[in-house]
């Protein structure tokens, strides 16, 4: 039952700076509105409360993709089409790619942006688990200034992240380490295309000697928000992969995860395939 | 008769709108001072409707309000009870159930409206389960929430348990599915005591909206008219709904005096229509030890939601082709509709068959296991041949061979190598792969006696010019009824295909050639188109204005000549049963159906034991079919009826939440994607029906009845677990999967 | 009365041609292109941008109309179904959709056409993975998507033969 649209004001400002003075002017009243693909969903739904939107739609400061010598750097209106093409991410940063990929359709990847997602804060996203597999950094830019911090740590609950109501997140970068990690991610979802998660796992280790030196585990769909599996890389961490030890870590994993049931899947389901993910992971580790 | 376009496959009859955008649905008509329409539903399954109020903020001067009490004839939709009021007054009986109806100019507007309203009500207990109606929980309908019931008797199935060595028990369980046509729901109406009704809509029978639209205003019946705009698709979805929210969009023009639009959007459409109705069947069956069927005991039951619409059809259906293509000697089939408080399931391709269909053959697979025999070489020893009988005792005269169909599904899909493939290779893969099969029939047409009751007409009349038009309520939705019906009526008066214009469906201008429902359309009125446009060349042929063997020129000049010197030339033929077909409604026994079609699907599947998804990897759709119209056609109606079977055996799942379907959106219902669908490869054999045209027997419903059980078979082939119900969701197969493990263990 | 924004001003290029309309910021550019412009080859299958019924050309780029906020199509090139034949010339996809028995109800076929465009401008000899996944975004239920497949690699074959005609 679609909401009552001509409440609804989607303003487009010319510029960074028009944008960032709405935003302390009027702290709260404005949510900034990147590609639509899911605000415009909850209007058709009758389930956006929120009334005021700026659209980001002019503001080139927040576009493009730059690879500099250490990291590579993305615009918050990056759309997930921008980063299937761009031969740095598909060379460096096949997770993140891999996610964009499987996001929707071809026609919903032309239109959703990743800080659209970020900031959409679904723990069922795709690519978060990526960013965080890859110690992403977000940059948040105010009329206070601007500030890098990790993501990692961003989102604090359901829906709750570090984002003061004068801020907009305008950069996302990755540091340009990760080409020498073994690299894994896969998205479970109810069809092979344009679904959303039932469990969606991310995980890049580097390996030496058939020890795992370092360790990066995520995973979506399994909390109330998209998850940093420390627990379990940190049991992980300096361990030869062995059957036991592999075991050892689908225990851990059980134990650090909260699925649920929902409409789409069980909460028995995803604790077992998110331990099976995990599982392929770490023997494709083990090759 | 010279077969220039039947068994060719011209250009669709309205492709060209088609692909350029320009073919118009409902929604894409406006009309000058239309007002648009929504419908406020109930939130809760059951209670007593105490008030409704109207909330603050909104202009309620300026809307057309409509309840039950606006309603000048009955408060009912006519369909074959009459238990389902148009609008509900006092009691409701299921979640979205239509209460209160609201028009005005502004679509926004109207949203805000239909928020703001309230209906107060005292709840009722309800019950949402078979199980929980069979034991009456809650009586809902009648003494005993039962809306139908069949019993079937062949033989003495009591006596004949002494004669088997083995008997073999089993319970399956098929669910609701959404039929999805990717056009929603919607109609145009005006409404008023001088000229009548009118309505335009996207439907499938334009016939039983007009007898819904007689009773609910009491006029006579040339004062309604429905029109059939293009219809994106219908499945079933669109043969009984939409007489009522034809109804509903009536009313607000008779109230309003205004042109009244209502379309749903999907959200609406998925939770308030209907669905395929739920199913249970325990079956029981005695074999001997090598194998012979020698009794069957059936217990089907279905979920008719909270009114009782058609389910006494589908009920028919799913009791007569519950056996199975076997020679069964001795039968009971003990079958029931009943009540729950859901919105009443409806008619859904296939219509009862194929969950008969998915029992039986789940179950045979575990019979033939029980008698250490592979389910090819079981069925084998028991397909139905020439001069046997069926379920109800119909004896088979055609050269029906099962023999030869299996053969060549398993020379297709490569079956035996696959088999014997998989076994070596599954221990200890990831990816476990496996190959099964279904064989079953299809009962084409109304059942038994329906076909005579139904009378179906139709009128070819030819113009001045020389084109050839058909006048018949068979709707266009997708199976290519314009174009076929163009290459009969062509090749009957060996003219152009391009010379035959199909009338639009309006029950104005067309006759009540019947619904467009049961596989009928080819084979029953296409029929009657053949024989009505020969009519009309036995009308020239007689009057002397042309010879039997005629060019085209010819012809044209002499309806130019017929048309000028005696009036309108015009065909008109009623249906006549094939001779011979003895049916006994009360026995449920003899002639269910002029034919059958025979078919043996194989479905290749692989199931990921990381993840426990399925999916099917190859598909082989053998079947006769009489003959084969149009080759893409016929091909289409199977692949896209196998795709609908996929999605019903894997994926579709609605889940209900006191009786409400809570994943009403196609981002939580699941249907297939392009991704998701495998090649599915169609393959027809051909013996003629005698009474179809040129020996076509009707297949739209066919392909929804075989992939299911061929699929879950394959299933058990790949990982030797043994589902009893669809859809096999992940969330299933890993419950069944981890089971197996356990036991194992 | 609910409080009301006021609507806004819209010119774009729909199909080649200069177009106006007068919109609700949040309407929907499906709205725009069916109510305002009359274009009603775009059709609404599901709200959502789940279904692709609703695709269109968006500077070049393939979207889901019901999800494009109408302020969006300000100063855009649209391509609706309407633009893809050139007068009574079908294009290669429309004309192999049409041998091929790739349309049905035709309900998505507006959608299915754009899409199928849109991917042979990606991949002009696409494979059929790539088929598969260009098309995912467009749900049909009549055909099982077989015959459209056929249709798609026709299209690149008669565009191959004939010249280019996909565009």
């Amino acid at each position: 039952m679609r909401a009552y649209v001509p409440s609804y004001d989607l303003r487009v400002p010319g510029s960074l700076s028009e944008t960032l003075a709405l935003l302390a002017r009027e702290p709260g009243v404005w949510q900034p509105f990147a590609g639509g693909t899911d605000l415009m969903v909850l209007l058709e739904a009758g389930k956006l409360p929120h009334k005021r939107f700026l659209s980001l739609s002019k503001l080139d400061d927040l576009r493009g993709i730059e690879a500099t010598a250490d990291f590579v750097i993305l615009g918050a209106m990056t759309t997930y089409a921008e980063i299937q093409k761009h031969p740095v991410l598909q060379a460096e940063f096949p997770l993140l790619c891999a996610a964009a990929r499987e996001t929707g359709s071809v026609a919903t990847q032309n239109r959703g942006t990743l800080g659209g997602n970020i900031v959409n804060a679904s723990p069922a996203a795709d690519s978060p688990p990526a960013l965080l597999v890859y110690d992403a950094e977000i940059e948040l830019v105010s009329q206070r200034g601007a500030r890098w911090l990790p993501y990692h740590g961003f989102h604090t609950g359901y829906k709750k992240m570090q984002l003061a109501s004068d801020e907009l997140l305008r950069a996302i970068r990755l540091p340009r380490r990760a080409k020498p990690w073994r690299q894994y991610y896969r998205k479970v979802g109810t069809r092979k295309a344009q679904a959303i998660s039932k469990v969606c796992f991310a995980g890049a280790a580097l390996v030496e000697g058939g020890a795992i030196r370092e360790i990066r585990i995520a995973l979506g769909s399994v909390a109330p928000l998209v998850l940093r599996a420390v627990k379990t890389e940190d049991a992980l961490r300096g361990r030869l992969v062995t059957p036991a030890v592999i075991a050892s870590a689908m225990e851990t994993l059980a134990r650090e995860i909260a699925p649920i049931d929902d409409i789409r899947s069980t909460a028995r389901y995803r604790l077992r395939v998110a331990q099976n993910l995990l599982e392929e992971f770490l023997s494709q580790l083990a090759k | 008769m010279e077969e220039k376009f039947f068994g060719h496959s011209v250009i669709r009859k309205e492709g060209r709108e088609k692909v350029t955008g320009r073919a118009r649905y409902v929604d894409d008509l406006a009309f000058p001072e239309m007002i648009h329409g929504v419908t406020v539903r109930s939130s809760i399954a059951r209670g007593r409707i105490r008030g409704i109020r109207y909330g603050e903020g909104i202009p309620w001067s300026e809307f057309t309000i409509v309840t039950a009490a606006d309603i000048p004839g009955k408060n009912e939709i006519a369909l074959i009870e009459h238990d389902q009021p148009c609008l509900a007054s006092e009691v409701i009986n299921h979640p979205e159930e239509p209460i209160v109806l609201l028009a005005h100019p502004d679509r926004y507007l109207l949203e805000e409206a239909r928020r703001a309203v309230q209906i107060d009500v005292e709840p009722l207990p309800a019950i949402f389960s078979m199980e929980d109606s069979i034991a009456k929980r809650a009586v809902i309908f009648g003494e005993d929430n039962v809306f139908k019931a069949y019993h079937l008797e062949k033989g003495d199935v009591d006596a004949a348990w002494a004669k088997a060595d083995i008997i073999v028990e089993g319970e399956y369980r098929t669910a609701a599915q959404e039929q999805l046509y990717i056009e929603n729901q919607g109609m145009i109406a005006t409404a008023n005591p001088a000229d009548g009704v009118t309505i335009w809509g996207s439907l499938q029978c334009p016939y039983y909206v007009h007898k819904a639209l007689v009773a609910l205003f009491g006029l006579p019946a040339e004062k309604i008219r429905v029109i059939q705009a293009e219809t994106g698709g219908g499945f079933g979805g669109k043969e009984e709904y939409p007489s009522i929210i034809a109804a509903h969009a009536a009313l607000l023009a008779w109230k309003s005096g205004k042109r009244v639009k209502i379309i749903y959007d999907r959200a609406e459409d998925m939770v308030a229509t209907t669905k395929r109705h739920p199913s249970r069947t325990r079956h029981r069956t005695g074999v001997t030890r090598d194998g012979k069927l020698v009794a069957m005991d059936i217990d089907f039951v279905i979920d008719g939601g909270a009114y009782a619409t058609l389910s006494s059809v589908v009920l028919s259906r799913g009791t007569i082709h519950g056996a199975g293509p076997y020679f069964v000697p001795n039968l009971r089939v003990q079958a029931r509709a009943v009540a729950t408080n859901a919105p009443p399931h409806g008619a859904f391709r296939g219509f009862g068959a194929p969950q008969a269909i998915f029992a039986v053959e789940r179950h045979m697979d575990q019979v033939a296991r029980a008698v250490n025999l592979t389910p090819e070489e079981f069925r084998r020893r028991n397909f139905l041949r020439k001069g046997q009988t069926t379920a109800t005792g119909q004896l088979v005269n055609e050269d029906v061979n099962f023999d030869a169909l299996l053969d060549r599904a398993f020379r297709e899909s490569d079956y035996h190598a696959k088999r014997e493939r998989f076994a070596r290779e599954n221990p200890g893969a990831t990816i476990k792969r496996g190959i099964g099969f279904a064989s079953f029939m299809h009962g084409a047409g109304f059942t038994g006696s329906g076909e005579v009751y139904l009378a179906s007409v139709v009128e070819v009349e030819a113009t001045r010019e020389g084109i050839v038009r058909v006048l018949a309520a068979s709707t266009e939705i997708g199976q290519g009824a314009n174009t076929i019906f163009s290459q009969i009526a062509a090749d009957a008066l060996g003219i152009s295909y391009d010379r035959i214009e199909i009338a639009r469906p309006d029950t104005g201008a067309v006759p009540n050639s019947g619904p467009t429902v049961a596989s009928r359309t080819s084979m029953v009125v296409g029929h009657l188109v053949e024989t009505a446009a020969l009519g009309i060349k036995r009308q020239l042929v007689d009057s002397g204005l042309l010879c039997d063997a005629c060019t085209e020129d010819e012809f044209v000049r002499a309806c130019k000549r017929y048309i000028e010197t005696r009036g309108p030339l015009r065909s008109r033929t009623q249906y006549e049963p094939p001779p011979g077909l003895q049916w006994n409604d009360k026995t449920y026994s003899g002639d269910a159906y002029g034919t059958y079609a025979w078919a043996v699907y194989v479905a290749e599947v692989a199931v990921d034991t990381v993840t426990f998804e399925a999916r099917v990897t190859d598909f082989v759709a053998v079947q006769e079919i009489g003959k084969v119209i149009h080759p893409v056609l016929a091909a289409g109606q199977i692949e896209g009826g196998v795709a609908q079977a996929i999605g019903m055996a894997l994926y579709e799942n609605v889940v209900w939440r006191d009786g409400r379907m809570a994943n009403g959106q196609m981002t939580n219902y699941i249907m297939p994607t392009a991704a998701d669908i495998p090649p599915i490869r169609v393959f027809f054999e051909e013996q003629p029906y005698p009474f179809g045209p040129h020996g076509a027997k009707g297949i739209g419903e066919l392909p929804m009845d075989g992939p299911a059980p061929a699929i879950v078979n394959a299933i058990e082939n790949a990982t030797g677990i043994c589902v009893r119900e669809i859809p096999a969701t992940p969330e299933v197969m890993m419950e069944a999967m981890t089971e197996k493990a356990g036991a194992l263990a | 009365m609910p409080e009301t924004v006021s609507r806004i001003s819209i010119a774009c290029r729909v199909n080649g041609e200069p177009r106006r309309a007068e919109a609700y910021p949040m309407a929907r550019l499906l709205d725009v292109l069916r109510e305002e412009m009359h274009l009603t080859g775009t059709k609404e299958g599901c709200g959502e941008g789940e279904c692709g019924a609703c695709a269109v050309l968006l500077n070049g780029a393939i979207v889901n109309s019901c999800l494009v906020p109408a302020i969006e199509a300000d100063g855009a090139d649209i391509r609706t179904i309407e633009g893809i034949a050139r007068g009574d010339q079908l294009n290669a996809v429309q004309e192999a959709f049409l041998e091929c028995g790739g349309a049905q109800c035709g309900i998505c076929t507006p959608g299915m056409i754009i899409a199928s465009v849109a991917l042979l401008e990606r991949h002009p000899h696409p494979s059929n993975a790539e088929i598969r996944e260009g098309l995912a975004g467009n749900l049909c239920r009549c055909t099982g998507y077989q015959k459209i497949f056929v249709a798609v690699v026709r299209a690149c074959e008669s565009a191959s033969e004939k010249g280019p005609a996909i565009r």
